[in-house]
């Protein structure tokens, strides 16, 4: 499966809705493209939802690394809403779990960007 | 499960267990040993998150010697052996790359190396199998990962043994 994304906006906060995949190849770039176009639109405040990514290999890690530093180069912030128990683990074995914000209620989620 | 073996181009041998496969140093392949890692390990008895964990080193392994070693080079192979001996999973992977100084691969986990973009390939691998070995082999670099079987067949085996004697 694919990676998929959706955006959505909620109090100032885009929202970007994943699902399947982040992988070398079609799911990193999806993330890649995605991100610089809401900088572009100066949407800085970026909440990455990962309840539905289900995989993430070492390359898909790179580009959620990538699109952090990315994002806060430009004075933004992004942070990481909903993992499931393999991204987490993923994220804790590689020690970024401490670098990401990590977040697992939307709406409080929303509220510490402000 | 058909589709998965149909996009494998070429069988060298097949018994009932070992399984080596010659693929092209495409994207395709990463896919491809991914998937046929993710089979063969079910098959051997591993549970669900150690299939997850087979199949991501192999992954791994497959993105370096596509990206790393074959560079994409349509007249490089990626030879893929996998072997079940009872209690070890055996799966090796050879490019025909330059070969890869594993001593030049930074520490992922260094706080000054924590934000870079790539370079936990290796990592990852080793995180998730029990043994891994690189070397150089007479064409480029050969990984070979080993993981026991601590799975749920394998311990059925010993408990239904232990309940005969």
């Amino acid at each position: 499966m694919s990676m998929k994304i959706s955006t959505r906006q909620v109090d100032g906060v885009t929202i970007v809705d994943c699902s399947g995949r982040i992988t070398l190849g079609e799911g990193s770039v999806t993330l890649r493209e995605t991100v610089v176009q809401l900088l572009g639109k100066s949407q800085k405040k970026i909440l990455l939802n990962l309840g539905d990514v289900n995989y993430i290999d070492s390359s898909g890690i790179g580009e959620l690394v990538s699109a952090f530093t990315t994002v806060r180069k430009q004075g933004g912030d992004l942070k990481l809403l909903n993992l499931t128990k393999k991204v987490h683990d993923l994220l804790q074995i590689t020690k970024l779990y401490t670098v990401f914000e990590v977040k697992d209620d939307e709406a409080s989620a929303v509220k510490s960007f402000n | 499960m058909f589709q998965t073996r149909r996009a494998i181009p070429r069988i060298f041998a097949m018994t009932d267990s070992r399984f080596s496969y010659t693929l092209d140093s495409t994207l395709e392949t990463v896919d491809t040993a991914e998937q046929t890692a993710s089979r063969i390990a079910a098959d051997a008895g591993f549970d669900e998150d150690e299939v997850m964990r087979i199949s991501m080193a192999v992954r791994e392994a497959a993105v370096n010697a596509v990206l790393h070693g074959n560079a994409y080079d349509p007249n490089k192979k990626v030879r893929l052996d996998f072997e079940n001996r009872g209690r070890d999973l055996i799966i090796t992977i050879r490019d025909q790359g330059c070969g890869l100084d594993v001593s030049r691969i930074p520490d992922p986990l260094a706080p000054e190396n924590l934000l870079k973009t790539s370079g936990r390939g290796i990592f990852l691998i080793r995180s998730f199998m029990d043994e891994v070995q690189i070397r150089p082999s007479q064409t480029g670099t050969e990984i070979q990962l080993i993981k026991h079987v601590h799975g749920p067949s394998a311990g059925g085996k010993e408990a239904s043994r232990e309940h005969e004697d």
